[in-house]
């Protein structure tokens, strides 16, 4: 049933990712099918990361409205870059498409995710509103600070600082596409160890712990995989906040299953759906008129408002 | 010896306020001495008088106004942490900015604030008519469907704003700033005078709102009529600031809770000092925001969006240790 349920999802996304590549392609194929072909690789490395991420971090979070991005992760990301633009001085639009950047920015995620660790998650029963309350303002000021350091770094040229700085889905950083490709393989190789004990932690922390998980170590190391993750989409077409939510939870409903196996890759076969179809309407329908991270924002952010009154129901 | 201490620290708040004053009208790229007051040139007195003065006055009229903001809305929603920044009220204004830029490009300032009202009023009755619905409001639950109200703003916000092509003006000329205050653009800030003279009259009205619809329906109040008068005055502060400076975080959120903090809920009491500490805080961040790559400017939305946000996780911490 279950796998029945997958193969008919991964079918569907073939599909789109078929209708994306081949129709509508104008009097130059040559030149729309390379163009197009980058973008797909790029979404279905970000349909993945985020898919991964997001059912992780809900489960070591035991509950479905957190996700990595609206924690304020994506934003940590994006301080970073910054940071390291900032202290490499004016030379800075090609330093930021380097992998140096990149490197630097994802091991500085880890320190990030260390931190997290050792002030949020070592201690008893933490509460979910507060967590989300406290992500949602660091995430601003983090971008507030973003904004500070971009302002310091050259106040006259602080509007085209921002726009050069950071990808979009219109503006896929293709330089980083091989680089993130292999973290993002490493990544999920090491984190699909984790799985099993994943799959007894969804029983619960005590459970869990009772049955032999090594329950300190579990979360510390998919959190250091979750950063690595957030640090790879955030690269490649900056933040998509809501992306996360919308795609694990439409994978709950539709693969009920307490397997992490099967959670995340109907996760991830969702975001392919979600951004490539989204993708689709967005160059089509709406003629660039509009980018998808702005359709997801606004589709995501009623769906949380939803889950938020649900969740305090129960 | 309370009642020393009491007003022992309003003088030290009133003197404090003076120096900021002062402080903000010399800072700048033009030197001003106040030294050579009598023989100043024509240049250094039309700086002040065109310049200096109009951006001391907005600041602080941005500052009491904003912060009484804050206070009127917790006291009608019961919430501490309830306030333009946490319940959509400053991304309404914005994209009420927006659309009217949209449908009248170039239209003057006091359509753009029309709009900006209109779309916060709304905001406003949508965002308490979705609590009203809310049976369990816990502190922190309510900010958090705020926020993400806003937040939907936000999007539908960018959405136009990416198809008309003016994501530029959204991102950069909306971030609370007050460099560009000049004689001639800035009078409209003065619209939340008259509010904050009429709150100072519903103080009473307002306290008993912080009791529950309940209890202030039985001692006799009109709730719904103040409940709505009091989202007016809120939407008209918010808009007109929006319109003269622009996006402002976290201030109306951190100064009534700093102040009840030290002096409780009477209303009668906190008002003067949420106002005072309010002008002093938006005083003090836009010294820093002009002193910190002088002779350049940060603008005051992100310095303000630094120091409040960290202040608002301050006291996230703190009233969650007791709740």
């Amino acid at each position: 049933m279950l796998k029945k349920r997958i193969i008919f999802l991964a079918l569907l996304a073939i599909a789109v990712i078929l209708v994306y590549m081949f129709t509508l392609m104008g009097t130059r194929p040559d030149y729309v099918l390379p163009r197009r072909a980058i973008k797909v690789a790029a979404m279905v490395l970000i349909a993945c990361s985020v898919g991964y991420s997001s059912v992780v971090f809900q489960t070591i979070t035991n509950n479905r409205i957190l996700t990595p991005s609206i924690m304020g992760f994506e934003s940590v990301y994006i301080l970073f870059q910054s940071f390291i633009v900032f202290l490499y001085g004016d030379a800075s639009f090609q330093v930021i498409h380097s992998h140096n950047n990149f490197i630097l920015s994802v091991v500085l995620m880890l320190g990030f995710a260390l931190i997290l660790y050792f002030t949020m998650f070592r201690k008893e029963n933490i509460n979910v509103y507060f967590l989300l309350l406290v992500g949602l303002i660091l995430g601003s000021i983090f971008g507030s600070m973003t904004s500070f350091m971009q302002m310091i770094i050259d106040p006259n040229e602080f509007s085209v600082i921002q726009k050069s700085l950071f990808a979009s889905f219109n503006n896929v950083n293709t330089e980083l596409l091989g680089i993130s490709a292999i973290t993002l393989v490493i990544s999920l190789i090491v984190g699909s160890r984790l799985l099993h004990n994943l799959d007894v932690l969804a029983l619960g922390k005590e459970h869990a712990i009772n049955l032999g998980v090594n329950y300190q170590r579990l979360v510390r190391i998919s959190l250091l995989l979750i950063a690595v993750q957030v640090s790879i989409s955030t690269a490649l077409v900056g933040p998509i906040t809501f992306l996360g939510i919308l795609i694990a939870n439409l994978s709950y409903e539709f693969i009920p299953s307490y397997k992490h196996k099967y959670t995340i890759l109907g996760a991830s076969l969702m975001g392919v759906l979600l951004i490539i179809g989204g993708q689709f309407i967005v160059e089509h329908l709406f003629n660039m008129g509009t980018t998808i991270s702005i359709l997801i924002n606004f589709v995501g952010g009623l769906y949380f408002i939803i889950l938020l009154l649900k969740s305090r129901k129960i | 010896m309370s009642l020393n201490k009491d007003i022992l620290r309003t003088f030290l708040f009133v003197l404090l306020f003076a120096v900021l004053v002062v402080a903000s009208l010399t800072i700048g790229v033009k030197q001003i001495s106040w030294l050579s007051f009598k023989n100043w040139e024509n240049s250094e007195v039309s700086v002040i008088l065109i310049s200096r003065i109009p951006r001391t006055i907005a600041l602080i009229l941005a500052g009491v106004g904003l912060s009484i903001s804050g206070l009127i809305m917790q006291q009608i929603s019961l919430n501490k942490f309830v306030s333009p920044t946490t319940a959509g009220t400053l991304d309404a204004a914005k994209l009420g900015v927006l659309i009217s830029m949209i449908l009248l490009p170039g239209a003057a300032s006091s359509y753009q604030m029309g709009f900006a009202f209109l779309f916060t009023i709304i905001a406003s009755i949508i965002f308490m008519q979705m609590l009203q619905r809310i049976q369990h409001r816990s502190l922190i639950y309510i900010p958090l469907l705020g926020i993400m109200f806003g937040n939907v703003l936000a999007a539908i916000g960018t959405f136009f704003a990416y198809k008309y092509d003016i994501v530029q003006n959204m991102e950069t000329w909306m971030i609370g700033d007050f460099s560009k205050i000049l004689k001639g653009n800035y009078e409209l800030i003065y619209i939340s005078l008259p509010i904050v003279v009429l709150t100072y009259l519903y103080a009473n009205k307002l306290t008993t709102l912080g009791l529950g619809k309940d209890m202030a329906k039985s001692l006799g109040i009109n709730y719904n009529l103040i409940v709505l008068v009091g989202l007016l005055c809120v939407s008209l502060t918010v808009s007109s600031v929006m319109i003269t400076a622009g996006f402002i975080p976290f201030l109306g959120l951190i100064v009534p809770n700093i102040v009840s903090l030290f002096y409780g809920d009477n209303l009668k009491r906190s008002l003067p000092r949420t106002a005072l500490l309010g002008a002093i805080l938006l005083l003090f961040c836009d010294i820093i925001s002009r002193l910190i790559i002088y002779p350049y400017e940060v603008p005051i939305g992100l310095t303000i969006g630094i120091i409040g946000g960290i202040t608002f996780l301050v006291f996230i911490r703190k009233r969650m240790r007791y709740a």
